[in-house]
């Protein structure tokens, strides 16, 4: 009797320690004083459910566990699509996971109003510094962060020089009236000139996004408060039309996923298309899916700049992955997003190819120059806009991607897309 | 005698009785008996009820009610009471017009191929050949199969990359899509329907067929006269199912197509789970949900009512003799 009093007054005391810990918010997480600390699950959601960064994940896991046995990790790898599902059904419930994937935007921002997010700002004041501060963007609302990223990066053109020599083109475009030459030129070679993702739609969308940016400026979007129906964006259509009436994409693309053996980055890994606009990951798809390597004849360019336009080379669209943190989450948690977040991890994480690091120092372990020449443009960015799914609420993005699409199946003209957006954005 | 005065009482007791309170006894027994009955039912019915009312009806409930609200589907129920204004939007959504449409289409296509096909290939297995037995288990094969696989097996089949002999982009062609969906359909499903027409075939006793052919009918008379008719309620049966199955069908459109290029391929319950799931648009999801279940229940009754009217009654009759 006397034992278990005994017991339950340091079980007390120690989750006492464990809470002034953790609310001083000194950084110094006093939970791993042994076994005799409360005993907390923390329950983690992520996407990265295959290799290369699967492994790597259960690995920093286990490590954190090993040094803090109180602490048991539950982790559930979920695939992007079916994560998206089974969140929806959990968060409809009032509840959230521990810890689980974001992008920030404006999904994040819906559950942030839900409070079913942890503001983070507090909590992770003081390592935040060792992030670079441009990556942190897309998790900022309202001035609170609400999640913190692993991952960030940007998109641009990939493309495969060979065929572009043997098309007779000089180097990577840099105005848009360039680009265009070069995809003609291309076609009159007889290659493919751009590998397209139809049916993901998403792919679609960075083409009209880029073209409003660099017509607009990289504030285009934000200055557009939810009305798309202004010349930039009119522009941006017409831009784009010129490109889809050139015919540039592989045959069937607008059935084509993205990620298929048979699907834009494999059709581009395999030498079948010139090029492609894509994030920070294409390289590695393009060779998982085609499994060939291009080696040294793939290369990177930034989304050429339209004639009399705002916007400048400079200026990235992009963003990255991050982790948010459940509003009833054990306190241990943000602990172990710090840990997760060590250039020590991180570099581990970068080295597998699948990661553009958010933290300082990590950037060590890219092996690859490609990776390293994206990572250098967007911490050198004159702007940053978000992933345009992510950045406005889902409907929205969703209505941005869908509408895009039809453009390109050449089923809507640029103004039925600007209006049908308006539309959509008007009623959120 | 005091023995015969008391028989005498108990007697008169019990013809009183009888007048006015013996019909009571009785009555309290058979309600106490009829009591028993009511219990052993709910309890047997528990179960099943307890079941049904929170995996069929609540959900039900919840999304008529949802539909009503503007709602997200984060943080606790709906608050945006917005009316009829999903309906309102329902029906002005050209995306919803579409899906009509291709229900349309492919309820007709079924109709018209899929059922018809199924048939000649029930009525040819049912013939005496060697490898009979062989044909039906390849034929009813793809229906085993899951619809995931199926829909991957046929992208790769359709793929203009790596297409295997079809490789014509069909699925990625908005004059096409729908077609090569149906095609795609007609493979996984005419095998359930056969199997069913089969087994229906199998009940007509052979005697009829060989009194038509005594009576001088020619084969297309026998099979016009005497299998079809007799077919009739397995037929309407996988009328019924077909229909039903082409108003809810999902999974096969999403591993095909997502209901791409520009929703040529989109179904109501495709385009509920892009607003449920992608949009997060749950009170708009839950309307065109609402309708799917309007439309199903509709047609089921009216179905019911007006084809299957004599199969539903020749069920019931055999259930009242056996009463």
């Amino acid at each position: 009797m006397l034992s278990l009093t005994r017991r339950s007054v340091a079980l007390g005391a120690a989750a006492a320690l464990l809470l002034a810990g953790c609310g001083g918010g000194d950084g110094d997480n006093s939970s791993s004083s042994g076994g005799s600390a409360k005993k907390v699950t923390i329950e983690w959601w992520h996407i990265q459910n295959q290799p290369p960064l699967r492994p790597v994940w259960d690995q920093i896991a286990k490590q954190y566990m090993a040094q803090h046995p109180n602490v048991t990790i539950k982790i559930q790898p979920i695939e992007n699509e079916a994560f998206k599902a089974k969140l929806t059904t959990t968060t409809q419930s009032g509840k959230a996971p521990d810890l689980f994937q974001t992008w920030g935007g404006g999904v994040l921002k819906q559950q942030a109003d839900a409070s079913l997010v942890k503001d983070l700002t507090a909590d992770v004041q003081p390592w935040i510094g060792n992030l670079q501060q441009i990556a942190l963007t897309p998790y900022k609302i309202d001035g609170k962060l609400y999640g913190v990223p692993w991952d960030s990066g940007m998109v641009g053109f990939w493309y495969n020089k060979a065929l572009f020599k043997k098309a007779g083109i000089d180097g990577p475009p840099t105005t848009w009236t360039a680009f265009l030459d070069a995809v003609k030129k291309l076609k009159a070679a007889n290659i493919t000139p751009i590998a397209l993702a139809g049916q993901d739609k998403w792919p679609g969308m960075y083409y009209w996004s880029y073209l409003a940016m660099r017509i607009g400026g990289a504030d285009v979007f934000t200055r557009a408060n939810n009305d798309f129906t202004g010349p930039d964006f009119i522009a941006a259509g017409q831009r784009l039309k010129e490109l889809v009436d050139l015919q540039p994409f592989q045959k069937g693309f607008l059935g084509a996923k993205f990620e298929t053996p048979d699907g834009q980055a494999a059709t581009v890994g395999g030498s079948k298309a010139a090029m492609e606009l894509m994030g920070q990951w294409a390289p590695s798809v393009e060779e998982q899916q085609s499994g060939k390597k291009l080696g040294d004849d793939l290369g990177f360019f930034s989304f050429p700049t339209v004639e009399g336009g705002k916007g400048q080379l400079t200026d990235a669209f992009g963003g990255g992955n991050g982790f948010a943190v459940g509003r009833d989450a054990p306190a241990e948690t943000v602990d172990f997003l710090k840990f997760f977040l060590s250039v020590e991890n991180q570099k581990t994480a970068t080295a597998t190819g699948a990661v553009l690091p958010t933290v300082k120092g990590a950037e060590a372990a890219l092996k690859d120059p490609r990776q390293l020449e994206v990572l250098k443009t967007v911490s050198g960015a004159s702007g940053l806009q978000l992933y345009l799914d992510q950045a406005f609420p889902p409907a929205v993005g969703q209505e941005v991607n869908d509408q895009v699409a039809a453009l390109i199946a050449g089923k809507a003209s640029p103004d039925q897309v600007a209006k049908a957006i308006t539309q959509t954005a008007k009623s959120q | 005698m005091a023995r015969s005065g008391l028989t005498d009482e108990r007697s008169r007791d019990m013809t009183t009785m009888s007048r006015t309170e013996r019909s009571a006894v009785g009555g309290h027994a058979r309600r106490r008996r009829r009591r028993r009955v009511w219990v052993s039912i709910t309890l047997f019915l528990l179960p099943a009820l307890v079941l049904f009312v929170f995996l069929v009806l609540a959900p039900i409930l919840i999304a008529a009610y949802a539909s009503f609200f503007k709602w997200n589907g984060l943080g606790g129920p709906p608050t945006d009471y917005v009316g009829l204004g999903n309906f309102r939007r329902l029906f002005d959504d050209e995306v919803f017009h579409k899906d009509l449409w291709h229900g349309v289409v492919l309820v007709v296509l079924s109709l018209v191929v899929q059922l018809p096909l199924a048939l000649g290939i029930a009525l040819l297995l049912n013939q005496r050949f060697r490898g009979r037995a062989f044909f039906r288990v390849v034929f009813f094969a793809p229906y085993v199969l899951s619809e995931v696989i199926t829909g991957v097996l046929f992208t790769i089949l359709f793929s203009p990359e790596t297409g295997v002999g079809f490789a014509q982009g069909w699925l990625a062609d908005t004059s096409t899509v729908l077609y090569a969906l149906f095609i795609v359909l007609t493979w996984k499903y005419f095998g359930f329907h056969m199997i069913l027409y089969l087994a229906g075939r199998q009940n007509i006793p052979q005697e009829l067929l060989d009194a038509a052919a005594t009576d001088g009918a020619t084969p297309w008379q026998q099979f016009r006269h005497v299998t079809l008719p007799l077919l009739g309620p397995t037929i309407r049966i996988s009328v019924f199912l077909s229909v039903i199955g082409v108003i809810q069908l999902f999974d096969m459109v999403w591993v095909l197509t997502t209901g791409g290029p520009v929703h040529e391929s989109e179904t109501m319950a495709v385009t509920m789970f892009n607003f449920g799931f992608r949009r997060f648009e749950v009170g708009y999801a839950s309307a065109i949900s609402m309708a799917m279940f309007m439309i199903s229940l509709i047609f089921a009754l009216f179905y019911q009512r007006l084809v299957m009217r004599r199969d539903i009654q020749g069920a019931m009759t055999v259930m009242g003799d056996q009463r």
